[in-house]
């Protein structure tokens, strides 16, 4: 019989490592490759802007994007051409209305098509469960009578043995790396999130690595043990990057910026003014840090203005 | 399109809103969409149930927002909520675990069973107008113990065949839907800015149940795409009270305050 491997072995075969602290630049370039599949999640709070424009920056291309609600930061990496397939359950710009760059990429496949597999939240929800769970599928009551199963094929339905009630069943999604934003992490990398939970532990868990950018790196977390999200040993990198959720928002640090989302709307809806804005705010600034003064300053300017545009 | 009832004193949406908020009681748990959704539930909160309890897919249960929030995430759902558990457990634990009375969704196009389409216009592969997709409705339509829907009625929105069914009204009708095993009832009101729905046994086809002040039964035919029929008796919905409409206002102004534009709709 051979010995019980001990948890940093079995840790260390999934490729996990303790969690390191590191740049943004460093982590994004260590573990997210082309052709990989990511999952950047946040719902509605604490979404990884800075990390996906990092993406952007370093010019990824050809990932499978993973996420319940593709917001903003899921329209301006899939318009500058780093997706080719997006996992999801809702894609709007939140209270606004549509994505047009996700849009643009499914009606008339620009900048690249754009491959489609959609859940309801319950069942992607359900299908990160099962990731974390490391089983192959997850079963829920749902999508009876939807037409989503019938394009979707990692929905099924099978027969409960007990009962023999018909459920669904979905294929368990794993990122090979999973990207969220939290508030705190201490220096041993362990990470503390509050307010709006979304997917994010479950997420993490599904992966092979974990990046998470965080508000600030503190001495001590200073909370009860049951608030802190993830134990540093299952997270791979962590990375300080304030502010790294704007225009999203981090409870108890800022609020979101809905001007910005509604400015959005206007920005995307053209090719010419997205790449414009794309590159005058994210590939040619070095940083997040960059970029959060070259938007104060067009913010600035359309004030001087009196026009939304950002 | 409908017009402001102004010789009324108040708007058609006014009175959509305060309908749809009737209909929730006090001491009910009710799974709230974002946009018309919320706004009418949290009017009923401010109203006559202040019991109710509000809960948002992203997780906040018990919320009682001050204003309306513009995104199901934001941050003044989590800071007034009773709890907030995480994304998956909304889903299992509370929707699928039976603890909610009414799902109250909006859509973006309705067929005569309640079906509901968020999803895409034209072919799914060749979409004209691609929409956000599913959310969290499909569930919530599938496991509430029942279901309010509310849109502006239109010819556009109220179609007779979907293009794409994300979530399950009554299917095709009669016993459709009890065949698909669904542990929720189903849609028992469609609450537009014209009249009040609700499904006719046995065949579950919505008709109109009740109509609002000053609309005739010509304006709901126009804006309906299929032949829609009038229950037997059509009740006169009742006309604002001056209390609804000043608590509706007031919510308004102080949304309206807080995120400097009127309020939109969607999740997040």
């Amino acid at each position: 019989m051979a010995a019980t491997p001990s948890r940093a072995a079995i840790l260390s075969q999934r490729g996990i490592c303790m969690a390191e602290i590191m740049s943004l630049r460093e982590a994004v370039s260590a573990f997210i490759t082309d052709g990989a599949t990511v999952a950047m999640e946040g719902f509605t709070h604490l979404i990884p802007f800075a990390a996906g424009h990092e993406v952007i920056r370093q010019r990824r291309r050809d990932l499978t994007l993973i996420r319940m609600t593709p917001d903003v930061i899921y329209d301006q990496l899939i318009g500058a051409g780093c997706a080719r397939r997006l996992i999801f359950s809702w894609g709007g710009n939140p209270g606004v209305g549509s994505l047009h760059r996700l849009r643009d990429a499914v009606e008339r496949g620009w900048p690249q098509p754009l491959a489609l597999q959609e859940h309801s939240h319950a069942g992607l929800a359900s299908a990160y469960v099962a990731g974390a769970e490391h089983l192959p599928f997850a079963v829920l009551r749902g999508y009876a009578g939807s037409d989503l199963p019938k394009y979707n094929p990692d929905i099924r339905f099978i027969r409960c043995p007990f009962t023999d009630e018909e459920l669904a069943a979905v294929r368990a999604v794993q990122p090979d790396v999973t990207v969220i934003h939290a508030q705190k992490a201490d220096r041993k990398g362990n990470v503390l999130l509050w307010g709006i939970l979304g997917v994010q532990k479950e997420a993490a868990l599904a992966a092979r690595h974990t990046i998470v950018t965080v508000e600030e790196i503190v001495d001590d977390l200073g909370a009860w043990p049951n608030a802190a999200l993830l134990p540093a040993w299952i997270v791979s990198a962590v990375c300080e990057v304030p502010g790294g959720a704007h225009p999203s928002y981090a409870q108890g640090y800022y609020e979101r910026n809905n001007r910005f989302y509604q400015a959005w709307d206007a920005i995307a809806r053209d090719r010419e003014t997205f790449q414009a804005w794309l590159q005058r705010h994210v590939l040619e600034t070095a940083d997040f840090a960059e970029f959060s003064r070259v938007l104060r300053e067009t913010q600035a300017a359309a004030d001087g203005e009196g026009t939304e545009a950002l | 399109m409908t017009t402001p009832e102004q010789s009324q004193g108040y708007t058609a949406s006014e009175m959509m809103t305060i309908t749809a908020a009737r209909l929730l009681k006090n001491g009910m748990s009710c799974f709230v969409g974002i946009g018309l959704p919320s706004l009418a539930a949290n009017l009923a909160r401010l109203t006559h149930a202040p019991d109710l309890a509000l809960i948002y897919e992203s997780g906040p249960i018990g919320a009682k927002p001050r204003t309306l929030p513009l995104s199901i995430g934001d941050g003044e759902l989590a800071e007034t909520a009773d709890t907030i558990v995480a994304t998956p457990e909304i889903f299992r634990y509370w929707l699928q675990g039976g603890h909610i009375d009414v799902g109250f969704l909006g859509a973006a196009q309705i067929d005569r069973f309640g079906n509901i389409n968020t999803t895409v216009i034209g072919a799914y592969d060749q979409p004209k107008v691609r929409l956000p997709g599913a959310g969290g409705a499909p569930e919530i339509a599938g496991s509430a113990r029942q279901v309010f829907l509310m849109l502006r009625q239109s010819a556009r929105a109220f179609v007779p065949t979907l293009d794409f069914i994300t979530s399950v009204g009554y299917l095709d009708g009669g016993d459709a839907r009890q065949r698909l095993g669904l542990t929720g009832a189903g849609p028992v009101a469609i609450i537009t800015d014209l009249c009040v729905l609700e499904p006719e046994p046995p065949s579950h086809e919505f008709v109109v149940a009740s109509i609002h002040p000053g609309v005739t039964r010509e304006q709901i035919v126009v804006a309906t795409g299929w032949p829609i029929r009038f229950a037997a008796a059509v009740r006169a919905t009742e006309p604002p009270t001056e209390a609804e409409l000043r608590t509706l206002r007031d919510l308004q102004r102080r949304t309206q305050a807080a995120h400097g534009e009127a309020h939109g709709g969607g999740e997040g």
